[in-house]
């Protein structure tokens, strides 16, 4: 088996370890987005949540706990912003930012009153945390070259969210594009006049597309602290909700275009950590700050419309004010 | 008093008060909730920013940044633009200023170096800004997701220009060597005592006269001239702009660059100012605070110094929280700011319908 073939799988498979947070938010995001609510606040959701669910799972013992508890923390950010965005009409991307900062410094303010530690949660040991799951079969295909590898390492060994963030976006895809509220929810964004015409409450779509973000984000954060690290950690999230947001444009708010986004911003990710410090021959050493960058630059690239072009629900950022 | 007078009253004085008043108890409320008396911690933090010389003259210099960002991120606003990249501005802007404080001719005179200096923080801090302005205006990215990724490109960009290139060889710690003497913003406790006063040392320098100049610039520049017109009308109404014969596009790219550049001046006070070095992370939180420093002070150059004044003295009380309590960091301001953001932001109108309800009813008419 030939090295460069195992150091493949590896950074494939750690890859896709820290995909996981991205889909998650980036799906929160896509809900939010197509119902016309722009989500600058996705990093917010996802550090409050890693930390409430460290917490949670910290204190009670267990990992589902942490995450139903990451999961409520993170939809009562999203109704906030909800409430001030929807209800009302207040600026979208202002009470997104405030989201976040807010996340920032209360996770640094309850570390420190609830651990006394500021800026970590205890550590979790043992079945406080989610483990890894081995797939059955892992023996039998062992030893088949190649196959055996990439089954072992990249299919299996992963810890249930992983197999869910994976198993979910399908499941957005069915809700959104094959369901009536995926239609309704569409068109609240593209058009949320003729929603209200058509007798439907454009607000009421709008809190549901938001707490459907705010679950999602929930399990993107409790992933991060409860299964891939053992412990919240300051701004462990360290802009994954932006990066989670760039995937989604880069997706054009679709969620298979959205996952394969997740999928080469995390790659990105992975290929930085393994780059750092090794010299490739003919072009020497790669800066990892460029790679680092590659994401935002793409997005950037994007948006500007010089590869394709992504244009976002119409209605996205503007509140709906209804005529009387 | 007629209707219109009492609604300019509520949406002009009334609003505001209560959204700040509102996020004060929020914040007071976060205090109860961490076990810690809101009253005793408000004296502590007040004593602490202006109980005493030094602490005063710490809160006037975290001020001083509030004040750049905080002007940055309203000139924006004027225009109709969110500029959330005042992170990112700023700390290249930091690059702008280190490159001619590091490499100019040392023995030039300091009102050559210092102007000269000064001028690289409004370069770069421009600089940084007029891509996302320009990919706005003519090729209709938004500003606010733009001047995000801009936050990320500029942290890398500088770490690697940090690490590679500015490094002085042998140190482990990514920053730069020392300025040049000439480039150094005096201390304000240095010119007092130059004058026979003697004041406790603090960080406070003449970066504070810089920030009350550029102050009074903006309020100038906005409602007194031609282009500061012309800004305003393209952030209330796009189209009235254009059949008045102002170009929007136009106004977005210099409204940027002028918002970039004030940005940029964070550095003087940080690293002219201050440490006289070009490090990691100086401006860490002091362009999320802008946003917060421009809505408190409703985007009016006395509101921002109003404002940045009391972020100034949350920094530094904060600071104080952090040695005389147990149970809370300095974080809680950030706690505080995010809490602005929200009330005077985003939840803007909350108190709108009951105050007009009571105080400007629309009376029935027969």
């Amino acid at each position: 088996m030939s090295d460069f073939f195992l150091t493949a799988v590896l950074t494939l498979d750690a890859s896709v370890r820290v995909c996981v947070p991205l889909i998650f938010a980036a799906m929160a995001g896509l809900f939010a987005e197509r119902s016309g609510v722009v989500d600058i606040g996705l990093e917010g959701k996802l550090l409050m949540s890693a930390f409430v669910a460290a917490s949670a799972a910290s204190v009670f013992g267990s990992p589902w706990l942490g995450l139903i508890a990451g999961m409520f923390a993170s939809s009562v950010l999203a109704m906030i912003h909800g409430f001030a965005s929807i209800t009302y009409k207040g600026n979208q991307i202002v009470s997104g930012v405030a989201i976040n900062i807010l996340a920032s410094g209360l996770t640094m303010i309850l570390t420190l009153a609830w651990f006394k530690r500021g800026g970590i949660t205890p550590t979790l040991q043992g079945d406080e945390r989610f483990l890894s799951i081995t797939l059955p079969g892992v023996d039998i295909i062992d030893h088949i070259p190649f196959l055996g590898v990439i089954y072992r390492e990249l299919i299996s060994g992963h810890n249930i969210l992983v197999y869910l963030a994976f198993a979910i976006v399908p499941v957005v895809w069915w809700v959104v594009f094959r369901t009536r509220f995926g239609l309704q929810l569409r068109a609240v964004g593209e058009n949320p006049k003729a929603v209200d015409t058509a007798g439907l409450s454009v607000e009421g779509l709008r809190y549901k597309a938001l707490l459907i973000g705010g679950i999602l984000c929930g399990i993107g954060g409790a992933y991060l602290s409860t299964a891939y690290n053992a412990q919240f950690t300051k701004e462990m999230t360290a802009g994954g909700g932006f990066i989670a947001l760039a995937a989604l444009i880069f997706g054009k708010w679709h969620p298979y275009r959205v996952l394969a986004a997740c999928f080469l911003f995390a790659f990105l990710q992975a290929l930085a950590i393994r780059l750092q410090g090794v010299i490739i021959p003919g072009i020497g050493e790669i800066p990892v700050q460029l790679i680092d960058a590659t994401p935002y630059i793409l997005t950037i690239i994007l948006l500007a419309g010089f590869i394709g072009k992504a244009v976002p629900p119409k209605a996205s950022a503007q509140p709906y004010i209804k005529e009387l | 008093m007629t209707r219109d007078r009492r609604l300019s009253w509520i949406n002009g004085l009334l609003l505001p008060l209560f959204n700040v008043l509102t996020a004060f108890i929020a914040t007071g409320i976060v205090f109860l909730f961490i076990g810690v008396d809101p009253i005793e911690a408000t004296k502590i933090l007040l004593y602490g920013a202006l109980g005493y010389d030094e602490g005063l003259g710490y809160t006037l210099y975290y001020a001083t940044n509030f004040v750049f960002t905080g002007l940055a991120v309203a000139v924006a606003f004027h225009a109709g633009l969110f500029n959330i990249g005042g992170e990112g501005q700023a700390y290249v802007g930091g690059l702008g200023i280190a490159l001619v404080a590091l490499y100019i001719n040392p023995a030039m005179s300091a009102w050559i170096v210092i102007p000269l200096a000064i001028s690289g923080g409004l370069l770069f801090g421009a600089l940084w800004a007029i891509i996302p302005a320009y990919l706005q205006a003519y090729r209709g990215s938004h500003i606010v997701i733009t001047t995000i990724m801009f936050n990320f490109l500029a942290s890398a960009l500088m770490v690697y220009v940090l690490v590679n290139i500015l490094r002085e060889v042998g140190e482990m710690s990514p920053e730069s060597g020392d300025f040049i003497k000439v480039s150094w913003l005096p201390f304000v406790h240095d010119i007092f005592a130059s004058f026979g006063y003697k004041i406790a040392r603090s960080p406070l320098n003449l970066s504070i006269l810089v920030a009350l100049f550029f102050s009074a610039a903006v309020w100038f520049f906005l409602w007194h001239t031609r282009w500061g017109f012309a800004i305003r009308a393209a952030g209330k109404s796009n189209e009235a702009a254009i059949y008045s014969g102002i170009n929007p596009k136009k106004i977005i790219v210099v409204t940027m660059c002028i918002s970039g550049a004030l940005a940029g001046l964070v550095g003087i006070n940080e690293l002219m100012g201050v440490q006289h070095r070009l490090f990691l992370n100086f401006n860490y939180g002091y362009g999320f605070g802008g946003i917060a420093v421009a809505l408190m002070g409703r985007n009016h150059p006395i509101g921002i110094l109003i404002a940045a004044f009391l972020f100034g003295i949350l920094y530094q009380g904060g600071a104080e929280l952090d040695f005389e309590l147990q149970n809370v960091s300095r974080d809680i301001v950030v706690v505080m700011q995010g809490l602005v953001i929200l009330f005077c932001g985003g939840l803007e109108y909350l108190y709108r319908p009951v105050l007009i309800r009571f105080l400007a009813p629309i009376k029935e008419s027969k």
